[in-house]
């Protein structure tokens, strides 16, 4: 199973998810840079943190139009697992694979710092060896991460299941508090209908190790590589 | 040639905590009678068009495509003509 890490010009976590696949993982990866146009020979694709193409417009806005989205588009229609950290969950909204939008935080300023986030689906690639309803320790960098979907879209999400993360107390109670963006129903993170692309603003991949503070965030790579099965 | 006023804002049901900040700071400033503030964006694009209504058709699909987000944002825009 070999994971793509794509590369915008302004992306900044993909050396952290290197990191992880290569030192703590010891799994098979490459990066993919955004003028590629094939995402042949990968398994599962991570769109990583940053502000690609510095986030001019809107966040995600023209890193949507790379020329490598196409062939990531095509790959999450076929099923092909898709994750999305922070910007890349900006960009998988642009983009169209994912429903609603992020928006500036509610207190205006960049949130740097752990949250705890309740798991509210195990029936995703990514979370099925987590625990239902286990609260995850990770952190959250960022300023614009407040999740927005219009009332509809919201019913949508909640009907099929496509909430996957709620931000909560460490103990996994959903209140305004442990909110630290002002997102809608405490929204942390969400799936496609097909359940094979999510989104996150939370990062995965700096929770990857005790060292760093926790290892939560592995679970989510763990989940994928645990229901990968041979070709 | 035309030029083209475009604004975008925060549709009406998003809450905008930039332009409920900036309210707050106009009271405090004595100016007690701002019922709404909200904060949006402007550009100006010039485009080598003879055609007036290609060049709004355009510029409609540019803000649909690009310059503004449906989820979130409504926009409006002004064509006029530019005498070189």
């Amino acid at each position: 199973m070999k994971w793509g890490v794509l590369i915008f010009p302004g992306t900044w976590s993909h050396q952290d998810f290197a990191h992880v696949f290569q030192d703590v993982l010891e799994v098979e990866w490459g990066y993919l840079w955004h003028k590629e146009t094939s995402v042949a020979g990968y398994d599962c694709l991570i769109l990583p943190g940053g502000f690609a193409h510095g986030d001019y417009l809107r966040c995600g806005a023209i890193a949507r139009f790379s020329p490598i989205m196409d062939a990531v588009v095509r790959f999450a229609r076929e099923g092909g697992p898709v994750m999305g950290s922070c910007n890349g969950f900006q960009i998988l909204c642009e983009a169209g694979l994912l429903p609603g939008a992020l928006l500036r935080n509610d207190s205006l300023q960049y949130r740097c710092r752990w949250v705890h986030i309740r798991t509210e689906r195990c029936d995703t690639p990514f979370t099925r060896t987590v625990p239902p309803g286990q609260v995850l320790k990770i952190p959250i960098s960022h300023g614009e991460g407040r999740y927005y979907a219009s009332p509809e879209t919201l019913a949508g999400l909640r009907s099929n299941g496509q909430i996957v993360f709620r931000y909560g107390t460490p103990d996994g109670q959903i209140t305004d508090e442990a909110n630290p963006n002002g997102s809608l129903e405490n929204i942390a993170g969400i799936c496609n209908e097909g359940r094979n692309v999510l989104g996150l603003m939370p990062h995965p991949e700096r929770a990857s190790e005790t060292l760093l503070g926790s290892e939560d965030g592995r679970l989510l790579f763990e989940g994928l590589l645990a229901g990968a099965l041979p070709r | 040639m035309f030029e083209a006023e475009i604004h975008v804002t925060l549709k009406k049901s998003v809450l905008d905590p930039q332009g409920d900040t900036v309210k707050g700071a106009l009271a405090t400033l004595g100016f007690q009678g701002v019922t709404d503030c909200r904060i949006g964006k402007f550009m100006v694009l010039r485009l080598a068009e003879q055609d007036p209504a290609r060049a709004k058709t355009q510029v409609d699909e540019m803000c649909r495509k690009l310059l503004a987000n449906p989820v979130i944002e409504d926009y409006v825009f002004r064509i006029t003509e530019v005498v070189e």
